[in-house]
């Protein structure tokens, strides 16, 4: 029997898919357990040591285990549908994320020709579904903390947006693949050192709104726990509230492996001579070496208020990206 | 296969089309017109215009149906439980029926030239963002200068009519 | 283009959510009471309705976010083609970005991007609270 070629890249994205989704979990267990180890050590703590022996390493298993373990409450108050939806659309803006990801140079879910245009797309996904929730839950602090979230994270995807322009018009292109492919032979041909400076600014704006986009902090206000409790996931608990922290983390990822793609060469080695390391090493570094600046700036900075969150969007990174993309242009087009 | 996913999301367009008009809560009406702005930009995809899914994803779904919630939100409009008057259904029936009238005589009226894009199929190019591009800057030049006007009236409108009934 | 890989990605999220909440169903206990479900609201008995009126600042953000939206929908095509089209393509999109510029100076001038109200005259800021 022969079976037909269509059937056959099905079943390979089919499997792709699996794995990436495995690998999201793993990713997020790990991150758990950094993230943790991290904040102890910079507050001078231990942090878990017990679970699993060395260093507590099993701690966010059985955190899993016991989340889904726990009973599932649905507040009396809320609207039961709307709260039980809440999580799929979050949870599934956040690994779709992942489709135009290129691992290495032929593992990618599908390399889409609006590759950069689709990630803001899917991230859009996502604050319809925590205004969902927050509304949903019936509660003060679960629509504050959305309320407060959706404004963030629109206002935060123009600049985003902009910064994304910078690799885009250096590459001619918005497909992934074709934007790493541009910057193979080494790191002074990474996007963030051509163009210099203005490449280094998109980077730094893209990097820092992107923080806001995962609601990191010092931009963690829609759940800020000193006042607003958990913000939009407050009423949400055990399996339910897992995938929020599980898409909140699988965004930290996706922010920092488009920052990677876009900005760091994606897959190529720093150095040509190092090329014989395979591309997914890099790819997975970098993304990961972003994370732990994102952990590592979580525990630094302190939370940021609205207004100046609101300030440093429209008045700061706006105006400075639209002139940073206007002058990058018209050096692009100047050197022909 | 395209068959079927073309009555899928056709489907499932309508129902939720239907939804908003027939839900009473107003959330649950703006939800459902994501769903069927969502089931839209599939089909975009489906017709070869990747571009334009992802643009009716962003600007309709992501910032248009956040600002409708929003002044929803604002407006505390939740709770909408007595009917509304007969007066304004009796109007939307008979606006929408002389849409749909109109719509139908146009349809009916427009024969599908026979070298569209329609028929002969579309090439590799058709429809990606460098061909928007490019016909952005060389036959819809004019209109694309205009849409910056058009924007910048929006805004000014948009803040204007804001302070107007705030304040 | 291949878009299959797209939906495979909703569908993976979809089913891994589905399929957590059946094995929680299974395995987690279920002994709901009126007290347990009452709405969180720091241990208190919640007071009045969640669902109130919203400050009009949100809307206005939506708003001018609206319009930024749509026009960084224009600057993607232009960024992809900006290498072939050349200086022309360059000006046209300064002019386009220009005239926004003035929608955004406009709004800036008017005050609307200030999250925080202008105090009165007769109120001293401190350093802080600028």
């Amino acid at each position: 029997m022969i079976i037909p070629a269509e059937y056959i890249s099905l079943l390979i994205s089919i499997v792709y898919t699996a794995g990436v989704v495995v690998f999201v979990l793993l990713f997020v267990l790990l991150c758990n357990w950094l993230e943790r180890k991290i904040s102890a050590h910079m507050q001078d703590r231990l942090g878990p040591m017990e679970t699993g022996g060395w260093h507590g390493w099993a701690q966010p298993i059985a955190d899993a285990i016991k989340l889904l373990l726990k009973e599932d409450i649905i507040p009396a108050a809320a609207d039961s549908k709307l709260f039980r939806i809440a999580p799929y659309i979050v949870f599934m803006g956040s690994l779709a994320g992942f489709a135009v990801l290129p691992f290495a140079s032929n593992l990618i879910g599908t390399d889409l020709n609006i590759g950069v245009y689709y990630v803001i797309a899917v991230t859009s996904i996502v604050v319809i579904g925590l205004l969902m929730a927050g509304w949903s839950s019936n509660n003060k602090w679960s629509l504050y903390g959305a309320m407060r979230s959706a404004s963030q994270m629109i206002s935060y995807e123009i600049p985003v947006a902009l910064a994304l322009l910078v690799p885009v018009i250096a590459a001619g292109s918005m497909s992934m693949n074709e934007i790493v492919q541009n910057q193979a032979g080494g790191f002074w041909n990474w996007y963030v050192f051509k163009t210099m400076p203005f490449s280094l600014i998109a980077f730094i704006i893209y990097f820092w709104a992107s923080l806001a986009e995962s609601n990191r902090a010092p931009f963690d206000l829609p759940e800020a726990e000193s006042e607003l409790v958990a913000g939009y996931f407050t009423e949400y608990s055990g399996i339910r509230f897992a995938f929020f922290f599980l898409a909140e983390y699988s965004d930290m990822f996706v922010v920092s492996a488009i920052a990677a793609t876009v900005f760091l060469g994606g897959w190529h080695a720093p150095f040509p001579f190092l090329s014989f390391i395979p591309g997914i090493v890099w790819f997975v570094s970098k993304a990961a070496f972003l994370v732990l600046v994102q952990m590592w700036l979580r525990w630094t900075l302190p939370r940021l208020r609205v207004d100046q969150l609101m300030h440093i969007c429209w008045k700061i990174f706006l105006p400075f990206s639209f002139v940073n993309l206007l002058l990058v242009s018209l050096w692009v087009v100047l050197k022909g | 296969m395209e068959a079927i996913f073309f009555i899928i999301l056709s489907v499932v367009a309508i129902f939720s089309g239907l939804m908003v008009i027939l839900k009473k809560n107003p959330i649950s009406s703006i939800l459902f017109l994501i769903l069927a702005l969502f089931t839209t930009a599939a089909l975009y995809v489906m017709l070869a215009a990747p571009f334009i899914a992802a643009v009716q994803i962003i600007v309709y779904a992501g910032a248009i149906m956040v600002l409708f919630l929003f002044v929803i939100m604002l407006l505390n409009l939740n709770r909408i439980d007595e009917g509304r008057s007969t007066v304004l259904k009796t109007l939307g029936v008979i606006v929408a029926g002389t849409m749909l009238v109109v719509a139908a005589v146009v349809l009916r009226s427009v024969a599908i030239p026979a070298d569209s894009a329609f028929l002969r199929g579309v090439g590799e190019d058709y429809g990606t963002v460098e061909t928007f591009g490019r016909s952005m800057f060389t036959t819809y030049l004019l209109p694309f200068e205009i849409a910056s006007f058009l924007l910048l009236a929006a805004i000014i409108g948009a803040v204007v009519l804001a302070k107007k009934k705030l304040d | 283009m291949n878009f299959a890989p797209v939906l495979l990605f909703f569908a993976a999220a979809f089913a891994l959510v589905l399929i957590s909440l059946i094995l929680n169903r299974l395995l987690a206990p279920r002994n709901p009471y009126p007290l347990k479900l009452t709405t969180y609201e720091c241990g208190e008995e919640p007071v009045g309705s969640p669902w109130i009126r919203f400050n009009a600042r949100f809307y206005v953000i939506a708003l001018i976010f609206v319009v930024f939206d749509v026009e960084v929908l224009f600057l993607f095509p232009w960024a992809v083609n900006l290498k072939t089209l050349g200086m022309f393509a360059w000006i046209e999109m300064a002019v386009f970005i220009l005239i926004l510029s003035v929608g955004l100076a406009y709004v800036w001038a008017k005050g609307d991007l200030e999250w925080i109200k202008p105090k009165p005259d007769n109120y001293l800021p401190t350093q802080e609270s600028k």
